[in-house]
């Protein structure tokens, strides 16, 4: 065992002075980019599937492929392409905005499926009660069958709201002054990774409370009938 | 499912729906308000035409009010919020407006006591009656019950028939599907059998049930008595 050498690599003291305030930065960035991430592509989520149980065939086929689509790309990809290809269209962005734009893109793929799902888990005879009583459609889905849907698709939307979330990291690719940012070019301009060691702890303050949140949500939310 | 039905209800009738599974009873019920819809034919409540292409639908549906066999009470809301939620946001009621009518409902099923308790709260009778009582808030022209007792066990049905009766005595024209023989006998003007999409017989229920033209109509009567 080399104790000393890890030590020396990974908790440089020395090292850790010198790069934490860059790994602070990085975490605000990365705050903000994850809240801007998760309120556009909930929403985004959301409404689909909000239009899609309205039943407009062609429609739901555009919904349906552009969830695919985004359930399918890597988010890395979908970034790469908003970032280096848009710009050829006339359509140049940030490297934050294109990094958001595409987590949103993707969360909202994933929401959108997760809505639908927990849309259709309720069953038709609410919808029903609903309509008797006078109702509209839309009437019906704000008030009787989304506050019932929504909590059963509270378990896995937060888990993937976490792992999209977590995807800001791919923004680094892209030169967004995140977190993992300023980890790796902090270690290669230090020649020591002490502050990825620092990144990962940055990620276990802003996250633990993120997933220890949830499964309090999870367990307040859990359905009785 | 339904061909060619003619069915004329008088204001502050009772009316009974029989027949065997797949007969279109729930079918006619349900395109009384709509929640399904005649391929041809009309609907005429209250004088509106129902089906007619320009017709506000929603408009029409709050004189109409309909009670399931499944009680269909919306379960994360209270009884009093399942009661109110279409005064307050179908007819815009302001919220003690709605509350006040809302417990003048449950009041009028025995339920006045129970309104804050949820629907998980509550017994099969106890539900049914709320969904009664989310009926009756919007003051209905006509109540439409499908199969309303079907889903409770024995010992509660006569609490949900005892608010019908009571409903029956204020004047309420209603068109029950069920198959509560004695209460149809008790409380029915009128007892309508469907079979196979159309109304093969109908009249006064001593008649349908004791001296009926049709012999399908016999045998029918004659099995579901066993059961009961």
């Amino acid at each position: 065992m080399e104790l000393q050498r890890l030590a020396f690599s990974f908790f440089n003291g020395e090292v850790a002075s010198r790069y934490w305030l860059d790994i602070v930065h990085g975490m605000w960035v990365t705050t903000y980019l994850a809240a801007a991430v998760i309120a556009t592509g909930l929403g985004l989520g959301l409404a689909l599937a909000m239009v899609r149980s309205f039943q407009f065939r062609p429609v739901n086929v555009l919904i349906v492929i552009f969830a695919d689509a985004f359930r399918a790309l890597p988010a890395l990809v979908v970034i790469i392409v908003l970032f280096f290809a848009f710009p050829y269209v006339d359509l140049a962005m940030s490297a934050f905005t294109a990094t958001w734009l595409a987590l949103s893109l993707v969360l909202a793929a994933f929401a959108e499926e997760i809505f639908w799902a927990g849309i259709l888990s309720v069953p038709k005879g609410q919808t029903e009660a609903a309509r008797s009583t006078g109702m509209s459609r839309l009437q019906t889905l704000t008030y009787v069958i989304l506050p019932q849907a929504v909590r059963l698709t509270i378990p896995p939307l937060t888990n993937r709201m976490i792992a999209i979330t977590k995807g800001t990291a791919l923004g680094s690719v892209v030169a967004v002054h995140e977190i993992i940012y300023y980890a790796s070019s902090g270690a290669s301009e230090a020649g020591n990774p002490t502050p990825l060691t620092l990144g990962a702890l940055a990620y276990l303050v802003l996250f633990l409370p993120v997933v220890m949140a949830s499964r309090w949500i999870e367990t307040r939310f859990a359905w009785k009938r | 499912m339904l061909k060619g039905i003619d069915l004329a209800v008088a204001q502050g009738e009772l009316v009974f729906i029989i027949g065997p599974s797949g007969s279109g009873k729930s079918t006619l019920l349900r395109c009384c308000n709509r929640l399904e819809e005649p391929t041809r034919g009309s609907v005429v409540i209250d004088g509106t035409d129902i089906t007619a292409p320009q017709v506000d639908i929603n408009r029409v549906r709050q004189k109409i009010g309909m009670v399931f066999q499944s009680f269909n009470l919306y379960p994360h809301m209270n009884a009093l919020g399942n009661v109110t939620l279409a005064l307050r946001k179908v007819q815009r009621l302001a919220r003690a407006e709605a509350e006040e009518k809302g417990m003048a409902a449950l009041t009028r099923v025995g339920l006045a006591e129970k309104a804050r308790a949820y629907p998980n709260e509550l017994s099969g009778g106890q539900q049914q009656r709320v969904a009664i009582a989310r009926a009756l808030a919007l003051e209905p022209r006509i109540l439409l019950f499908d199969e309303p007792t079907s889903a409770l066990d024995p010992e509660l049905v006569g609490s949900v028939l005892k608010v019908m009766r009571e409903l029956r005595e204020s004047g309420m024209t209603m068109v029950v599907v069920s198959h509560e023989m004695q209460f149809a006998r008790a409380a029915a003007d009128r007892v309508v059998f469907m079979d196979g999409g159309v109304i093969l017989e109908q009249g006064r229920p001593e008649k349908i049930f004791s001296r009926p033209d049709h012999a399908r109509v016999g045998e029918f009567v004659a099995r579901i008595a066993s059961h009961h």
